[in-house]
């Protein structure tokens, strides 16, 4: 269990804006994933676990042990704090081989347990075969798998990975996840991770943390976030939603229903507890909970005219922007059923709208 | 004409044995002031590389003040090695380490802190201690450009003439050094001998810059 609630200023520079980190969390067991865009003190929230950087105050808990504490003067230095840290591009010492990089890990250990554990991580990571070559003779995936073994061979009580697929291709990523799961599987270590991929979110993450301009914003599963962002400023950050701006024109609690006015043009929704008539309110629908229709003479409910900018061919789908910025996702299949279609219609199911 | 090429060896003596000692010291002042937050630093600093601009007769003098057979360091000196250090080779040992220490330690520096931290990072995190730290990764990763001035600082100490003749003298067959030996010729009228002599030193030198050259031309590679 880590527990962390921390503050660092950075005074503004001539290369750099002034910066401040202010967070607090607590993660248990299983993958925490720390999300954010680059700039939002991702990476140095990690380093200051590690204890790369001195917070100014706060104080930071891994299990029983206090690594920092601002108001009683503890500051462990990185060598004691016993955090597995893999670095960003690996930090694999480059004029050691892949043996030496281990056994530099596990240096703390008696000589005799140090070799049976280098050659125990080495089997485990399949990494036996190049134990003898140096980092720069090997491939991406080695590298990677070496860096966590390093990482992981001293028995750490927290494993930190900082941004791990970033510059990955595809059949890399899929095999570091695998890793991962793995890892987390066998090695029972509590992991924070880092990275700026909602994808990766999902795919590992336990729990969510979401930073922006060094706060955190929204935790929970990365599920519950994607589906319910606290704020448009998260849903902006998560990148997976149509944001538009609306005003409440209606509300009415006892059938249920509301209007919203989008433009000139009104939609109608369910019944949303907590709003006034009047509000300017933030209408968060996802691409792919919207429909389109041709336009042959009146629209039917909840069906705007649009006009199509643009359409994005996708590996999965095709995407459609439209006019007022509203993008649409539609499977092939059903895109292609509109080959002649001149004047769009883009159907806003009531149920699949939300307000932020 | 027979040349004496004892200035020669003593000279490749000294340089050999001066380097191996600044660079040991070298390398240690340069983990001190790059990792110990210590109180007058600026101070050290600025005492490393004031050999680089007093002249080297100031550096002499002071040397034989210091060294002298009547200072406690010249006395303390005498009673561990039983013989005084100021007019023997020994003495031109130190006088080339004081051409040597703030080439190694200045440009050692620059060398470790060229190294990308993030490894110097890794370690810590791998629970290595500083001193750790320095031996096992830095130092490694600086290995070329560290070899690259310990070769220009062997030929930098090669050439040393004003503190040499301070301290060492000129003693023909125990402290003539080629400098020294080269100035002793044109002094006393030996225009050959000091025409081999300075051929003799420039050949030296070409091939020590050729060797230093290389070695940074690898660690760019």
């Amino acid at each position: 269990m880590l527990e962390l609630r921390l503050r660092k200023r950075y005074p503004p520079r001539a290369d750099s804006a002034a910066f401040s980190l202010e967070i607090e969390f607590r993660a248990a067991g299983g993958v925490t994933v720390l999300f954010g865009p680059s700039g939002s003190g991702k990476t140095l929230t990690l380093d200051a676990i590690a204890g790369f950087i001195t917070p100014e105050e706060g104080r930071i808990l891994l299990g029983d042990e206090i690594l920092y504490d601002g108001a009683s003067g503890v500051n462990l230095p990185p060598r004691a704090r016993h955090c597995g840290y893999v670095f960003q591009n690996y930090a694999l010492f480059p004029h050691m081989t892949l043996r030496e990089n281990l056994a530099f890990a596990a240096e703390r250990r008696p000589r005799l347990e140090r070799h049976r554990r280098v050659n125990e991580m080495l089997e485990r990571f399949h990494l036996a075969e190049v134990a003898g070559r140096r980092p720069h003779e090997v491939s991406g995936g080695q590298k990677q798998r070496c860096s966590i073994a390093r990482a992981l061979i001293g028995s750490p009580k927290l494993l930190l990975l900082d941004e791990p697929a970033r510059g990955l291709d595809a059949p890399l990523r899929a095999e570091l996840y695998a890793l991962l799961g793995q890892v987390r599987a066998e090695f029972q270590v509590p992991i924070v991770l880092v990275t700026h991929d909602l994808e990766e979110c999902f795919e590992l993450g336990d729990d969510m943390l979401v930073l922006h301009d060094g706060r955190l914003v929204q935790s929970g599963p990365p599920r519950a976030v994607a589906e319910r962002p606290a704020n448009v400023e998260v849903a902006r950050l998560l990148g997976i939603f149509n944001l538009l701006e609306a005003e409440i024109a209606e509300l009415d609690p006892q059938r249920n229903l509301s209007r919203l006015r989008l433009g000139e043009f009104l939609l109608a929704g369910p019944y949303f507890p907590g709003r006034l008539r009047g509000d300017r309110v933030w209408l968060c629908v996802r691409p792919d909970q919207l429909g389109v229709a041709a336009r042959e003479g009146k629209p039917g409910p909840n069906q705007m005219p649009a006009q199509l900018l643009r359409t994005v061919e996708t590996p999965r789908a095709v995407r459609l922007e439209f006019s007022g910025g509203v993008t649409v996702e539609l499977p092939r299949t059903e895109f292609d059923k509109h080959k002649h279609t001149k004047e769009w219609l883009v159907g806003f199911p009531p149920q699949a709208l939300r307000l932020v | 004409m027979p040349i004496d090429w004892f200035p020669l060896w003593l000279s490749l003596k000294v340089a050999g044995i001066a380097t191996a000692l600044s660079l040991a010291l070298g390398l240690w002042l340069a983990y001190v002031l790059a990792n110990r937050r210590l109180r007058g630093r600026e101070l050290l600093d600025a005492a490393v590389a004031l050999p680089l601009v007093l002249p080297p007769t100031v550096l002499g003098y002071y040397l034989l003040v210091l060294f002298g057979r009547v200072s406690p360091l010249g006395r303390l000196y005498e009673w561990a090695f039983g013989a005084p250090l100021v007019f023997t080779w020994q003495a031109a040992v130190v006088a080339a380490m004081f051409h040597a220490i703030p080439l190694l330690v200045i440009s050692a520096r620059a060398a470790l802190e060229s190294v990308d931290h993030v490894y110097e990072r890794a370690a810590r995190n791998l629970g290595a201690s500083e001193w750790r730290v320095f031996w096992r990764v830095s130092l490694p990763l600086a290995r070329r450009s560290i070899a690259a001035v310990a070769v220009l600082a062997f030929a930098r100490t090669l050439g040393d003439f004003g503190i040499t003749i301070m301290i060492a003298g000129n003693i023909p067959g125990r402290t003539q050094t080629l400098a020294v030996a080269i100035y002793d010729a044109v002094e006393s009228g030996n225009g050959a001998l000091a025409r081999v002599l300075v051929v003799v030193v420039s050949l030296v030198a070409v091939a020590v810059l050729t060797v230093a050259n290389r070695l940074v031309a690898r660690q760019a590679a």
